[in-house]
């Protein structure tokens, strides 16, 4: 994975595509992130794709976060993750603020 | 052209004119949501219309009308001046984009599109800017507005689709999102809910698996078998509910019992996307909450009792809702039924009907002739038979193309608003007779003659506000446009309540240009209908001199090509009043035969009041007393110089064209005739007193009278005699 969880507050950056193909092995990741750290970060906006399944594991670990009163912050979307958050009507599930994109930065 | 974009250019026209009357009732203040309704749904037929139709151009901008209404229908936004003239634009626009869909073309031109582009924009405007300051509406008028309530907005027009993806649907290669981006194509997504309450605990959690589930509001026109389809490849393991728009409160309750998530979770759910008012819910649950503790305390009772009836009893529904939802689609039904009543006919086969059954009047008098000459009774009988039929067919045929005048005189309720606006001036549109029906070629040949009136009436006749105050009028001018119907003949009134006709000014404008000479002694009334002089109007001066007159002999040429006529009554500073007299029909009349010596000639029997012998007191004189009354005549036979000996006995025919009465000296009285009426060549364009001819049964041509021109010459006469008399003593 490309994924690097370096910065203290628990930062993860995806830069994968999260789709249906790597469905597995982003779930290890994003659940082994909420595992070990108390405040996680999610930068997306290196995502250049997203399906169903993405949003699905977003929405587990947000609420696996919530369970064990962690906390999961998206702190950047990609203009493809905003869009599909739009149209699932979900970026209220996840509370965070979606920075909405200059038209140029994709 | 093909058919189908024909039929939908037609009919989005019609829808269009029903929109711009809708909103011009809005903006006068109309209220009535139905009104709303009614541009909404004209709206979106359109956008339907053009979508099955491939015209994106319009289906895209029509898209954007309609949600600008949506949001005033759900009082998002607020009715304003500047809104509603915004959105008539929009109807111009949309216009104009018919007229290029009308010339087989797909795209409009740059010109168009910018133009489109900017109305969208403006639009938009709206929708952002302003969020309803609610208008203050009191409480209790929403909740008397039954339709627009909480509940109501689902019963309106929106499909509730509630959708758990099978778990294998990621695996198969399908994505929901796919699914209800299809879904897009069919409709709008008002509101979606994504429910993630399937999902396992991480661990039991299976990244390929799909757990989300959908509540989705979705507003579209497709049938119930079409959203289905949508789901087809997913089916498996799907699990699947569509309510139709209109559903009722306890469907909604029995989706909820039926859907695997917590009932108030969903209820909640249910209530954000709008499909359910939160005090609908909570009783209805709470009905069935009690109703089910019932039952279980006594199991072998009788089953708890619907959750739709505990509502109704409970006035947890308001009846109303239901009824509102029921009385919206009877409405649908009936209008759809009214519809179905009604065929479309191309005009030309009406007029071919309109030609044969006028081969059959004359073929039928002449038949009729031949059988009164034959004198056997039973020829005679059979063909009275058959010329009553024909008649009732006549009537009927020329039933068929008349029209109510309505729909012209409502283009007017724009055109009065738009001047108004542009001249600055406050006026007032008052249209009665609306109902009164004509034939369809009388009313689509005096559009434009009324529009020039009445652009008239408002630039001319009526004042300034500021100089009607001055004035002690009310500031609002007030333009008025009756239809009735007036022995025979249909009048349409063009009347404003403004400063009328200066008649100094049209004298002796008319001297100058020659029209009359300074002697000549003319009546108010005579001298008002100068402005119809050819000639008159020629100069622009005439606008700064008399303010009217533009054109106006235009108007009377094209009145009087109807067979028409048009004459104004004035008075200074009370206003102007114009009389438009045009026949019923075209074609055939129901005609009083006459003779002088051997010609025949027809004066239309509506005209006909009574008929007598002319007194051998009264021969030298052109009037005659009837009970008390002067009644001025004409002699047909040294009108039209009928060389002959006048017989003993002279009748005369009380005729009444235009308000005034006047003889009609002839020799014989032939009876009622059914006239067709044949057009007189150009050569005779110009001959008064005749407005047309007819065939007799015999093959004889017989002139049919102007009555009108004959009542006039004959009034006129005297008058002039009288006036010389005058004079002279």
């Amino acid at each position: 994975m490309n994924a690097s969880a370096s910065s203290p507050a628990g930062r993860l950056t995806l830069e994968q595509d999260m789709t249906i193909y790597h469905a597995e092995a982003l779930k290890a990741e994003l659940m082994g992130n909420v595992e070990q750290n108390q405040v996680i970060e999610l930068d997306l906006s290196r995502v250049a794709e997203i399906d169903t399944s993405g949003i699905q594991l977003l929405m587990l670990a947000k609420r696996e976060c919530q369970k064990q009163e962690k906390t999961l912050r998206i702190v950047a979307h990609s203009p493809r993750v905003h869009e599909l958050m739009d149209f699932f009507n979900i970026a209220g599930f996840f509370g965070d603020p979606l920075v909405i994109p200059a038209r140029d930065s994709a | 052209m093909e058919e189908i974009l024909s039929v939908f250019i037609q009919e989005a026209r019609e829808q269009l004119t029903e929109m711009e009357n809708g909103l011009l009732r809005m903006e006068q203040n109309d209220h009535d949501p139905e009104t709303l309704n009614a541009i909404f749904r004209a709206a979106h037929t359109i956008k339907g219309g053009s979508g099955v139709v491939e015209l994106g151009m319009i289906e895209k901008f029509t898209h954007v009308v309609e949600n600008a209404l949506d949001k005033l229908r759900n009082n998002e936004i607020s009715v304003s001046s500047a809104l509603v003239s915004t959105l008539l634009n929009c109807c111009d626009h949309l216009n104009a984009l018919l007229d290029i869909a009308s010339n087989d073309q797909r795209e409009a031109d740059p010109d168009t599109q910018a133009k489109g582009d900017a109305l969208a924009n403006e639009l938009r405007g709206f929708l952002g800017g302003a969020v309803a300051p609610s208008t203050a509406k009191p409480l209790a008028e929403t909740a008397a507005e039954v339709e627009t309530e909480g509940g109501g907005k689902t019963m309106n027009d929106c499909w509730h689709i509630s959708v758990r993806f099978g778990r294998d649907v990621l695996r198969n290669g399908m994505d929901p999102e796919s699914i209800l981006r299809y879904l897009l194509s069919l409709g709008e997504i008002v509101h979606i809910t994504t429910l993630a309450d399937a999902l396992p605990g991480a661990a039991d959690m299976d990244p390929e698996s799909c757990y989300l589930g959908f509540e989705i509001n979705f507003r579209s026109h497709a049938d119930k078998a079409a959203i289905d389809k949508v789901f087809d490849f997913v089916r498996d393991g799907c699990d699947l509910h569509i309510l139709p728009p209109f559903s009722k409160v306890s469907d909604y309750l029995d989706l909820i019992a039926h859907l695997p998530e917590e009932t108030m979770r969903l209820g909640e759910i249910l209530v954000k996307s709008g499909a359910l008012t939160q005090e609908e819910l909570d009783a209805g649950l709470a009905c069935q909450q009690a109703g089910a503790a019932a039952a279980a305390k006594a199991e072998d009772g009788p089953p708890p009792p619907q959750l739709g009836e505990i509502l109704v009893d409970r006035h947890v529904v308001q009846p109303e809702i239901v009824e509102a939802a029921v009385a919206k689609q009877k409405q649908v039904t009936e209008k759809k039924a009214e519809e179905a009543r009604l065929i479309r006919v191309h005009a030309d086969k009406l007029d071919h009907l309109i030609d044969l059954v006028g081969e059959l009047v004359i073929a039928g008098a002449s038949a009729n002739l031949l059988a009164q000459k034959s004198g056997q009774t039973v020829l005679v009988e059979a063909t009275s038979v058959l010329s009553r039929l024909v008649e009732s067919i006549r009537d009927s045929a020329l039933q068929l193309r008349m029209v109510q005048i309505g729909e012209t005189f409502n283009r007017f309720n724009r055109v009065v608003r738009d001047t108004a606006k542009e001249l600055g001036k406050e006026i007032d549109l008052v249209i009665t007779g609306a109902e009164t029906e004509l034939d369809k070629s009388v009313v689509e040949k005096i559009g434009d003659p009324l529009m020039h009136l009445v652009r008239n009436a408002m630039d001319h006749g009526l004042e300034p506000t500021a100089v009607r105050i001055a004035k002690g009028k009310p500031p609002a001018g007030r333009v008025e446009l009756n239809a009735f119907h007036d022995s025979g003949s249909i009048v349409i009134e063009v009347v404003d309540d403004g400063a009328g006709l200066p008649k100094e000014k049209i004298r002796a404008k008319a001297i100058e240009k020659g029209l009359i000479s300074e002697t000549q002694t003319l009546s108010d009334q005579e001298i008002a209908n100068l402005i119809f002089e050819a000639g008159f109007s020629t100069a622009e001066k005439v606008t700064n001199l008399s303010g009217r007159g533009v054109g106006m002999d235009v108007v009377r040429r094209n009145i009087q090509a109807l067979r028409g006529t048009v004459e104004v009554h004035s008075e200074e500073n009370i206003g102007s009043r114009f009389i438009i007299r045009l026949p019923l029909t075209l074609a055939i009349i129901d005609g009083f035969l006459v003779g002088v010596e051997k010609s025949s000639f027809v004066i239309p029997l509506e005209m006909v009041v009574e008929c007598m012998e002319l007194q051998e007191s009264s021969v030298d004189r052109n009037y005659l007393n009837l009970r008390g009354e002067v009644l001025p005549f004409v002699r047909l036979r040294e009108l039209f110089e009928v060389a002959s000996e006048k017989p003993g006995r002279e009748n005369v025919v009380v005729v009444k064209a235009g308000g005034r009465k006047a003889g009609i000296v002839v020799d014989v009285l032939q009876g009622e005739f059914q006239t067709v009426i044949k057009p007189l060549g150009g050569l005779f364009r110009h001959l008064r007193g005749i407005s047309g001819s007819t065939i007799l049964g015999s093959g004889d041509v017989a002139l049919i009278l102007d009555v009108q021109a004959l009542a006039n010459l004959a009034a006129g006469a005297e008058e002039h005699a009288l006036a010389a008399t005058g004079t002279r003593n």
